[in-house]
């Protein structure tokens, strides 16, 4: 298919503003599995969940979660928005992703992200200011994890993990196929430098700030693409966050969103809801405007690969969070013709565990 | 020589305010110097106040919106800057700190500044040392050694006009020595600068083994 449409979550644990209430850690846990269940069910193609290790998160641990979901889904695609990338051993990664596959049957890819707490850094023996170095040096080396094999294994030695002496990290990725690997950063360059470089796809979170910012770096991103050599600039692996939420009467979607956005994490007690709404890409409103705003991304960004939502936080309830998916699930047929129309031919689809597969073998020529 | 930018950053907050009349003299005093340099000069007064809200909500979100984002832009890129406070409770007011709060990293790299401020009295003079030239030599400005400091008693005071005409002439000689296009100090890079031209992934690789050399 020509692009993957799905969710993402942060996991965050957050009072809901209109009742007070917290949810436990293990409601917010097993709300996270109903929530990827019905975005399979709608007809959703991607649950991502993001990797968090300090409150108010239960967003650790996501290959655990992934894998817990895979079993209980047949078809959705299951990624992280983001893998820490800077404090997580890429040993770690290596195996934990490649057993991913395994059990997922290759439902399975991950996206690279630095993780924007600094106390968070030295719980694992790191720190915030290296940041940028830890998420080359250690994609680096996952790189090697995955693609190097036989009996000589990886010799490594870098700056910020123990050095290796022909190691293999084990499982093998299926089928000899690592994940598909994406790489996000909101405002970092050298991250989209880092994806081109590589020919790997680039997101961008494209909630809480201006679209302005997201189509910076995805033009770059498409620019260094071309430039290393892997294809047009077109052809580069774009995905794109967003914020939505939906009621059929757009005055009511306003009223009942607004106190969440009020009191919301990251932005809440600043700017208004309608100011938000027009200077970022958040959209509150019917289905319909939801349909055409998402429609509009490409006007600056280009023909992309991947459309992930965040639905769930700020501490709405799960059963507001299904009738969201629900009526998302409604103008999805409508969203893929969109996104279809005047998609040139030369655009690739988005990168799957099978395409990966049949790029990555010899075609048969009959002699 | 190409026109000097030169923009005034004022905080005061009431209608009249000192702290603007302040602003207006140094403007002035500062164009007069410069043009005495044979330069050209545009100066811009910048005023805080309308902008209060729009940095509150840039401090919450991360980024600036409308005249706001207009304004950090005119900053980043002026040639010299004029920034003056009242005095609340014995250093710069909140709002001034906010406006150099939100300024992207960098932004004000090797820039000449005149630092100056009000207040109600002369006890406060110190504030030029103690608040404002810290504040700026961590922004890493170039700061002018005559502050300018005006309580209510200075206005009208000829010793006040000197030290506005010292500052003046001590900034106008900064941005008007050499072509002006060379920076005294270099400034650090940008996300613009690396958007504009993205440093090679080689390079980045090699900085992340530890060689720091470009």
């Amino acid at each position: 298919m020509g692009i993957q449409i799905g969710i993402f979550t942060v996991g965050d644990v957050t009072p809901d503003p209109t009742t007070g209430r917290t949810p436990t850690e293990h409601e917010r846990i097993k709300a996270t599995v109903e929530i990827a269940k019905k975005a399979e069910e709608v007809g959703l193609d991607v649950f991502a969940t993001g990797e968090h290790h300090n409150p108010p998160f239960i967003a650790s641990n996501p290959t655990a979660t992934l894998a817990y979901i895979g079993a209980l889904t047949e078809r959705i695609i299951l990624s992280t928005a983001t893998t820490l990338i800077t404090t997580t051993d890429p040993v770690l990664i290596a195996e934990d992703y490649a057993k991913l596959q395994h059990l997922t049957d290759g439902r399975n890819d991950l996206m690279m992200g630095r993780g924007n707490t600094g106390p968070v850094y030295p719980w694992f023996g790191k720190d915030i200011r290296q940041g940028i170095n830890l998420a080359i040096e250690n994609y680096a080396l996952l790189r090697r994890l995955w693609s190097e094999e036989g009996d000589n294994g990886v010799d490594w030695e870098g700056r910020f993990r123990t050095p290796l002496q022909g190691y293999s990290s084990t499982p093998r990725p299926l089928a000899g196929v690592a994940p598909f690997v994406w790489h996000g950063s909101i405002r970092s360059p050298e991250i989209a430098e880092q994806a081109a470089y590589y020919g790997d796809g680039y997101f961008h979170n494209h909630i809480f700030w201006p679209a302005s910012h997201a189509a910076q770096m995805v033009n770059l991103y498409r620019e260094r693409f071309e430039h290393y050599g892997h294809g047009r600039a077109d052809q580069a692996i774009v995905g794109l966050g967003g914020q939505i939420f939906m009621h059929k009467d757009s005055q009511e979607a306003v009223r009942q969103f607004r106190p969440y956005f009020d009191n919301a994490p990251v932005y809440g007690h600043g700017p208004t809801l309608e100011e938000f709404t027009e200077h970022t890409p958040l959209t509150v409103g019917s289905p319909q405007q939801v349909l055409e705003r998402t429609l509009s991304f490409r006007e600056y960004a280009g023909d992309y690969q991947r459309q992930l939502f965040l639905v769930d936080h700020a501490g709405l309830p799960l059963k507001t969070v299904l009738e969201q998916l629900d009526l998302l699930g409604e103008i999805l047929p409508e969203l893929r013709k969109g996104f279809a129309e005047g998609r040139p031919d030369h655009v690739p689809d988005a990168p799957t565990h099978a395409s990966l597969v049949a790029a990555a073998t010899p075609v048969q020529v009959d002699a | 020589m190409s026109t000097r930018r030169v923009v005034v950053v004022s905080a005061g907050l009431s209608v009249p305010s000192s702290t603007k009349l302040l602003a207006d003299q140094l403007g002035t005093a500062v164009a007069r110097a410069v043009e005495a340099r044979g330069a050209e000069v545009e100066v811009r007064h910048i005023e805080l106040r309308p902008l209060a809200h729009a940095l509150a909500d840039h401090l919450l979100t991360g980024f600036a919106t409308g005249d706001l984002a207009e304004v950090l832009g005119a900053v980043r890129s002026a040639d010299a800057l004029v920034v003056v406070t009242p005095v609340f409770s014995a250093s710069y007011s909140g709002l001034f700190k906010i406006f150099f709060d939100v300024l992207e990293r960098g932004a004000i790299d090797g820039t000449p500044v005149i630092v100056a401020a009000t207040a109600g009295t002369p006890r406060h003079s110190l504030v030029l040392d103690h608040a404002l030239r810290p504040l700026f030599s961590h922004l890493r400005a170039s700061i002018v050694p005559t502050g300018v400091f005006a309580a209510s008693e200075d206005f009208g005071d000829s010793l006040l006009e000197k030290r506005i005409d010292q500052a003046a002439a001590e900034l106008a000689a900064l941005i008007t020595i050499g072509s002006g296009d060379q920076p005294v100090v270099a400034a650090r890079r940008s996300v613009e600068d690396e958007l504009a031209a993205p440093t090679p992934f080689e390079r980045l690789l090699r900085e992340a083994g530890g060689d720091s050399v470009r």
